[in-house]
């Protein structure tokens, strides 16, 4: 540990404590660091593709997870180094951003990171190499823009769409059903999409989840549906036309916020008070009833006694349905939140074509639909299937193949997929190293030798030789100046990726580009790392 | 240089084959457990909980077993989870998915060491699961149009559910039993109407299916015990004292006088409510909440029978048989649906007494009252009736058929031999591995039964290289014989299920090449 010293001999003290914090400096600094982002991004190599294993990771309650999604496995993996977390937060900044290619850009960032060892090795200084990843980068993602392709859909023919979620589902462990799936995430896209801004809105999509069934069961509901059942057994279970109000104030007795004391002192008093009660409900059912509702949607509790004047008046009711619930309810029936009763007026109420109650498998599960809604721009995917794992990793996959949909709505430009646009780019980041002069150059080249790792892991993960099979694309696509040849991951017999409809977002591949190397120049640029020791 | 720690301290990692060991021991030793439980003579495990009392459970049933154990191998977990799924979704087979999956590891560990890559193991296993259910599918056997031929499949799905069963003595009494009640349900699978009521005494064969309903409680005192043409109020409010709901409202007296006044005045206010509820016409109340003494005695003048504290299913259940409405206001006595039945009356089972609800007007209840030696007994019991009424109503609903005894996995696995005969590649091997596993289950039935396994399913295998043969298993006499004679036969439904959830589970396991277990969290109060 450097120490410095005054003019008395005595050392100053520059952290606190310095003696019980460990502290790597310089090079051992960079090569630690870059140790650690390497093996988080090994653990996920193996992830990649739609050949690509799958992760058990068991939660500190016990709960397992099966995975292969690389933001759910770097969120769920409890890591402790500082540049693990960063990897980690680089693949959350991935899936917030794009939603797909979250292991992708961890493995680019950990094989930018091998280059980057390599290199310092022989002596070049990282921000050199930083540098030369910057310029390299930017090469890559202007050649991107330079192959990419337009693709034309609409509203009526989506099947282009359907084809880009299917290679993002593929991947995962529902690809036995990816053609359902990929149909159920673009129409539900489609339908909350708003075309002439290309905006989609993903709050609209609810995505909900019940045990049992199959994964074939899982459907589209251009509605809302509610994990709640009516609030009495014998109310109604389906009606049409319904009028809808949507209140946030509980079928109870007024309880001001301001301290105070009802006294009874004589029987008057009490009976009085009694008759106020009995009003109080009264009004209050009477009130719906008055600005025509047919049904009660309602955030809080009933009473009892409420609950059975609402069953006598013929009322159906909801209760204790959830604040964001009741918000997509109100969006997708075009009624208003009210906050009192006094409040309630016809035009606040929802309306939606059929409501009705659904009964599931041999056990007491229930849940509401709202569907035919004035406004039909909330949907809902329900999924189904065999166990709670398998729901949640539907659920997960369902959210990739929606961000790609939407991506696409955004902007419709796509580069094709099986690590031919990464191969591609390394051809012409390669290409353009040997016009920079100095030691980027070399630094320009590594960039284009880490490019070349996703399809080697991509061919390594499907039981290919990884190097023979490389090459050969490499040298097929110079040959043949084809840019959309990539790996043949299914075996199906050609490596044109056109003619296998395997293709990715344009802005996601970008994306995954920028922030891996961004990530690596941040690592690359630290010298030092000061961690308090064990205690 | 050494890589720093990545992970916090006490989480752990498995890689590649280190992990696929762990997780195959796992499944396959979870599978091992139950598998001594598959088949007409499968044995029963006794579970001691650890909690308060060490409460002891004698069952075979597969899902209860696995629920009760504490696992700690993430893959075992996978497989506890599809037999609770099982359990959930068709009620049966929940040992036959286990020990399916669990034989599906156990070949696939067999193909692992023999260089051949998970993922191909994976599409030669839907391949195979394809195949096997298409060949099911060609076998079934579909008799709903047939209202006889019908009744008598139910009635053999019952019984060949309840011989792996402790009720396997009486099966033919219980299976009726079953029968009967799921008949009555007509097509709907809500079996929360067919109450299922235990009490201990008497022997099995003393259990017996009421029609009407059945409530476990008393009739208050003084009052009828036996009512013709009754009309019920069903009601779910407070027969206390009425509390006061207005918030912050609270009595201040400054008197002994008042006091006295106001409790006049609620016995006043509870009067005249009693006086609401019997002003409905009605001589039977039944409330969800208590009734205090003071009320029962108002009911008691009035001649009207009150039943207090009848749990929420209990009043959902009645309210549904009797055709009433749960009301708690009673202002309005015109609008409100009251129920009716023929007979209520106090009856007497073993030394208990409870009340009898006969001729209601929904016949689709029914109580199946359980008598038995113990309650371990009686517990064992209503799980195995449980299984055999969650099959039946699903065999209503899809009332394809099949044989049983071994006979759907022979079937099978010769489907799934033909097909790793015409696949070319290394999926071959996996097909070839998955027919295996699925002889395998007549192999642990025959041992489980104490038969030479390997010579019987050596007959079975040469019985159905026959065009359509009817063989199987035949426990009892230890031998192969024809399933349709011997009246043994299974729902296709089920069948299916367990096919289906096994092969998904063994693809989920296999699929896992990390474990990544993370520190388990700590709690305050250990040790």
């Amino acid at each position: 540990m450097a120490l410095a010293f005054d003019e008395y001999g005595r050392p100053f003290i520059i952290i606190r404590e310095q003696e019980q914090k460990t502290r790597l400096r310089g090079l051992d600094a960079q090569k630690a660091n870059i140790s650690a982002g390497k093996a988080v991004a090994r653990i996920l190599r193996t992830s990649l593709g739609p050949k690509g294993m799958d992760k058990m990771l068991q939660s500190p309650d016990g709960d397992v997870t099966i995975t292969n999604d690389g933001a759910t496995i770097l969120e769920q993996m409890d890591v402790d180094s500082q540049i693990g977390k960063l990897m980690v937060e680089l693949s959350r900044s991935q899936d917030y951003e794009i939603g797909d290619g979250t292991t992708g850009v961890v493995v680019m960032a950990g094989a930018l990171l091998e280059q980057a060892e390599k290199l310092l090795e022989r002596g070049i200084h990282p921000i050199r190499i930083a540098e030369g990843y910057e310029v390299a980068s930017r090469i890559a993602f202007e050649h991107l823009e330079h192959i990419s392709h337009k693709f034309e859909f609409s509203a009526t023919n989506a099947e282009s769409l359907v084809q880009t979620c299917m290679t993002t589902l593929s991947s995962k462990i529902v690809n036995r059903c990816k053609r359902s799936l990929a149909e159920i995430s673009v129409k539900a896209v489609l339908a909350v999409a708003d075309l002439e801004r290309k905006d989609v809105n993903l709050d609209l999509i609810k995505v909900e989840g019940k045990v049992g069934g199959k994964l074939e069961d899982t459907e589209l509901i251009y509605g809302i549906i509610v994990d709640k059942d009516m609030s009495h057994p014998q109310m109604p279970k389906q009606i049409e036309n319904a009028k809808i109000a949507i209140l946030t104030c509980p079928f109870e007795p007024p309880k001001p916020k301001t301290k105070h004391k009802v006294d009874i002192d004589s029987v008057e008093k009490f009976q009085t008070l009694r008759q106020q009660e009995r009003k109080y409900f009264d009004d209050m059912v009477q009130q719906c009833k008055d600005v025509g509702a047919t049904l009660v949607i309602c955030q809080w509790g009933f009473d009892d006694e409420a609950n059975h004047l609402l069953m006598n008046r013929n009322l159906p009711a909801v209760r204790w349905v959830g604040g964001v619930e009741l918000e997509l309810i109100a969006i997708a029936t075009g009624g208003r939140i009210v906050p009192r009763f006094q409040e309630l007026t016809p035009e606040k109420l929802g309306k939606a074509g059929l409501v009705r109650e659904k009964a599931f498998g041999t056990t007491k599960d229930r849940m509401i639909y709202i569907e035919h809604c004035a406004n039909s721009r909330a949907v809902t995917i329900f999924i189904r299937g065999g166990n709670k794992m398998m729901i949640e990793e539907t659920k997960r996959s369902i959210h990739d193949a929606l961000c790609v949909a939407r991506n696409l709505i955004r902007n419709n430009s796509i580069v094709y997929g099986g690590g031919s646009a990464e191969i591609s780019c390394s051809i012409a980041v390669e290409a353009a190293a040997d016009k920079y002069p100095g030691v980027e150059q070399y630094a320009i080249r590594a960039f284009a030798d880490a490019l070349d790792a996703i399809p080697m892991a991509l061919a390594e993960n499907s039981g290919l030789q990884p190097i023979e099979t490389l090459s050969a694309v490499k040298s097929q696509q110079i040959k043949e100046n084809n840019t959309c040849c990539g790996i043949d991951c299914n075996d199906v017999g050609t490596n044109d990726m056109r003619e296998q409809d395997v293709f990715e977002t344009l802005i996601g591949k970008q994306q995954q580009i920028l922030l891996a190397t961004q990530v690596v120049k941040m690592i690359l640029k630290i010298d030092d790392v000061i961690s308090p020791s064990e205690y | 240089m050494a890589v720093e720690r990545l992970f916090k301290d006490e989480a752990t990692e498995e890689k590649g084959e280190r992990a696929r060991m762990a997780s195959f021991v796992g499944a396959v030793a979870i599978a091992d457990l139950v598998k001594t439980t598959l088949g007409p003579k499968g044995m029963d495990k006794i579970l001691q909980s650890t909690g308060r009392g060490h409460s002891v459970t004698v069952t075979n049933d597969g899902a209860t077993i696995l629920k009760s154990l504490h696992i700690d191998n993430a893959a075992a977990k996978v497989l506890v989870d599809i037999s609770k799924v099982q359990d959930d979704e068709v009620g049966d087979g929940t040992t036959s998915v286990v020990v399916l999956a669990g034989e599906l590891l156990r070949e696939a560990e067999k193909l692992v060491n023999a260089k051949i890559h998970p993922m191909t193991i994976i599409s030669g296993y839907r391949m195979a699961a394809e195949c096997a259910r298409n060949a099911l599918l060609e076998k079934v056997v579909d008799n709903k149009l047939d209202a006889e031929k019908f009744k008598t499949d139910l009635m053999k799905i019952a019984m060949t559910t309840l011989s792996s069963k402790i009720l396997s003595q009486d099966k033919e009494h219980f299976a009726k039993l079953a029968v009967d009640a799921v008949m009555r349900l007509k097509g709907s699978t809500n079996l929360e109407s067919i109450q299922i009521i235990k009490k201990p005494g008497g022997s099995l064969k003393d259990s017996f299916l009421d029609e009407g309903f059945i409530l476990d409680k008393k009739i208050g005192v003084g009052q009828p015990k036996r009512i013709e043409n009754a009309k019920i109020l069903v009601a779910n409010t407070a027969m206390d004292t009425d509390k006061v709901k207005i918030y912050g409202a609270r009595v201040r007296v400054d008197s002994m006088a008042k006091v006295a006044e106001i409790e006049v005045a609620e016995k006043e206010k509870m009067r005249e409510k009693v006086q609401k509820i019997i002003n409905h016409g009605i001589n039977c109340f039944v409330n969800r909440q208590l009734i205090y003494n003071f009320p029962e005695e108002l009911f008691a003048d009035a001649g009207v029978l009150a039943i207090e504290h009848a749990d929420f299913d209990g009043i959902e259940r009645l309210a549904l048989v009797t055709g009433g409405e749960i009301a708690s206001t009673f202002d309005n006595p015109e609008s409100v649906k009251l129920g009716h039945c023929k007979l209520i009356e106090e009856i007497m089972i073993g030394e208990d007494r409870l009340i009898h609800f006969s001729g209601v007007e929904m016949g689709q209840a029914c109580t199946i009252v359980l008598r038995g030696a113990s309650p371990h007994m009686l517990d064992e019991a209503e799980r195995s009736l449980h299984d055999a009424l969650c099959v039946l109503s699903q065999t209503v609903i899809d009332s394809r058929v099949l044989f049983g005894g071994g006979w759907p996995e022979m079937v099978m696995a010769k489907a799934v031999d033909e097909l790793a005969r015409k696949t070319p590649g290394k999926r071959s091997h996996a097909i070839e591995a998955f027919s295996r596993a699925l002889v395998a289950i007549p192999t642990i039935i025959a041992d489980n039964a104490g038969l030479d396994s390997a010579e019987l399913v050596a007959q079975l295998r040469a019985e159905h290289h026959k065009e359509e043969s009817n063989a199987g298993i035949d426990v009892i006499s230890g031998s192969v014989g024809d399933m349709a004679d011997l009246g043994i036969s299974e729902a296709f439904k089920v069948k299916q299920a367990v096919l289906l959830s096994a092969t998904e589970a063994a693809e989920m396991i296999l699929r896992v090449d990390e474990i990544i277990t993370c520190a388990p969290r700590r709690r305050e109060d250990r040790m």
